[in-house]
């Protein structure tokens, strides 16, 4: 039991990281209504990036700027496929993904590089938890008002009108096309930053740590969904909500280790529990849906 | 103010569901006109609105509002000119935001979206009195999301967002018909009020014949994708649902209207 409280301070710091990449899914997501794949590659990229850098001699901070619009530059390929070339979201977010495999071996000349703490000047790292916890929280802070505002300027509703009634948004004057790119380029610039965290707190990039990226960041988004749905959620609780998402995660995966269950299993876990909650609301709207309230609604 | 200068569009064009949609079609709209449009199903009501509004591209012929010509310019460039408002209620309105955050996007038509704030407090007190004035309750319910109205009540918001600023032409797609009678005649009120407060160039597609008699100065009859009716001012104020079946009857070559067309 004391190994598990012992973990516990990592799990909720890797949390938060994957917590702030799932900001960037959400906003695909659920802002945009586009299932988008990217992320696994950009996630890495952003991994890459900063490690390369790092280990050329970079500050952190710039090395982290560089990973974020290395991550926005890969959102707007996948924009341009989407929207100029009219290609599927999904289809358009695989393609980068592979093409991202690429341009991440060739960005570290190998399939990982080491970036460890007691060498370079990392902002976060494993080594140091409590600290990394609190200048992960106050990222997400930042993160969630400059979000908060961002979707609250006409832009940004813009943005949103976008991912919620594509025709209405265009009747209304919105060029929708330009929003998805906006969207796809912000969302994969987060999460590429998220991936800069944690090639800082792990120690390393590999060219592998982004496989499933985006199962755990629907999972954050959904089990977010589900702790924050009942309160009427602003904005920002919604935000909240995806960060907890994010820790509650790596919580349950730090105990389901624990427990014992084999490592290897980890990922079907992952795709079988993201896979349940996608399917609840259909499920539950086809067979505990109750026709009268219907009714009165068209009424 | 609109006019449709030898418009064609065909669907499927070279296939064997080729469908001229809209065959060699001139109109011209003076300001002020507001203009009922009837016909069967196909007829290429439908396809004239979207045309105009951008949604499908004219494949010949110019389309020019205010003497600007559009054909070319992409919908949403062209929603600056242009409200409208759908046969479903679902389509006007975003049904995830509130009904204030949908007034704004709509008051923000035909300007840049900049980065600041969407909604202030004046806004919010304009649209109170705006939604008041639909008379449906909704002014003390801004921060209710509109996926929360009635149909009705949906297409009365859309009807003031199509409407508030100042468009050059107001489209209304059938945008009653989706609604049981009563509140499609409670909307249809709605739609005298704002379009003659506003003086606003309006086409309206409806089904309903005593409507396209009642409202309006103008009234167009399409057929096969060509107008095969247009009449305005007092030649229109006697014309009777009789005289309108009739002339159906002719243009369909005997073959009778369809069922809708009987019953309304």
């Amino acid at each position: 039991m004391t190994a598990l409280l012992n973990a516990l301070p990592g799990a909720v710091a890797q949390g938060l990281i994957w917590g702030i990449m799932a900001i960037g899914v959400y906003i695909t997501y659920k802002v945009l209504d586009l299932a988008d794949l990217t992320v696994d590659g950009s996630m890495v990229t952003g991994m890459a990036v900063c490690a390369m850098l790092m280990a050329n001699g970079w500050n952190v901070w710039p090395a982290m700027l560089m990973a974020f619009l290395a991550g926005m530059a890969a959102g707007l390929v996948t924009g341009i496929f989407h929207t100029a070339m009219g290609i599927p979201a999904i289809l358009a977010g695989i393609l980068t993904q592979l093409m991202l495999w690429s341009v991440n071996l060739k960005i570290m000349g190998k399939a990982n590089q080491a970036l460890p703490a007691r060498t370079f000047d990392v902002l976060i790292t494993q080594l140091r938890k409590y600290e990394a916890l609190l200048i992960l929280v106050a990222f997400c802070v930042v993160l969630i008002a400059v979000l908060y505002w961002f979707f609250g300027t006409k832009f940004g509703s813009g943005i949103r009108a976008t991912g919620c009634n594509e025709k209405m948004a265009r009747a209304q004057g919105i060029d929708t096309n330009f929003n998805k790119c906006v969207g796809l380029i912000l969302s994969n610039g987060i999460v590429a930053f998220s991936g800069a965290l944690l090639a800082q707190y792990s120690g390393k990039a590999d060219i592998n740590d982004g496989r499933g990226a985006i199962v755990i960041g629907l999972a954050a988004v959904i089990i977010g969904d589900a702790l924050v749905s009942r309160f009427r959620p602003n904005f920002i609780i919604r935000l909240l909500g995806v960060v907890l998402g994010g820790v509650v995660y790596y919580i349950v995966y730090q105990i389901v280790i624990f427990l014992g269950l084999d490592t290897d299993l980890l990922k079907m876990l992952s795709a079988v529990v993201v896979a349940i909650f996608l399917a609840v609301p259909y499920l539950k709207k086809k067979y505990f849906s109750h026709p009268m309230k219907k009714n009165k609604e068209a009424a | 103010m609109l006019e449709l200068k030898n418009v064609t569009k065909i669907f499927n064009a070279g296939t064997i569901n080729e469908k001229i949609a809209l065959d060699d079609i001139s109109l011209t709209l003076n300001d002020g006109d507001f203009v009922t449009v009837i016909g069967g199903n196909g007829a290429g009501k439908s396809t004239m609105l979207n045309v105009v509004a951008g949604t499908y591209t004219a494949d010949a012929g110019h389309i020019l509002i205010d003497g600007k010509d559009v054909t070319k310019m992409s919908e949403y460039k062209r929603a600056k000119y242009i409200g409208r408002v759908f046969q479903d209620p679902m389509i006007g309105t975003a049904a995830d935001m509130w009904i204030e955050e949908n007034m704004a996007l709509a008051q923000q038509r035909g300007t840049r979206r900049g980065l600041s704030w969407s909604i202030t407090k004046k806004d919010r007190e304009k649209f109170r009195e705006m939604l008041a004035r639909l008379d449906l309750g909704l002014e003390d319910r801004l921060s209710t999301k509109v996926a929360l109205l009635s149909g009705g009540q949906r297409q009365a918001v859309t009807l003031l967002m199509a409407s508030m600023m100042q468009p050059e032409l107001l489209l209304l797609d059938e945008h009653t018909a989706a609604l049981d009678p009563k509140t499609a005649a409670k909307v249809l009120d709605i739609t005298e009020n704002i379009v003659s407060e506003n003086k606003l160039t309006t086409i309206m597609i409806t089904h309903n014949m005593k409507d396209a008699l009642r409202l309006g100065n103008r009234l167009i009859m399409m057929h096969a994708g060509k107008i095969i009716f247009d009449v305005a001012g007092e030649e229109k104020q006697k014309l009777t649902v009789a005289d309108l079946l009739k002339k159906f009857e002719l243009a369909s070559d005997g073959t009778f209207a369809n069922d809708r067309m009987l019953l309304t």
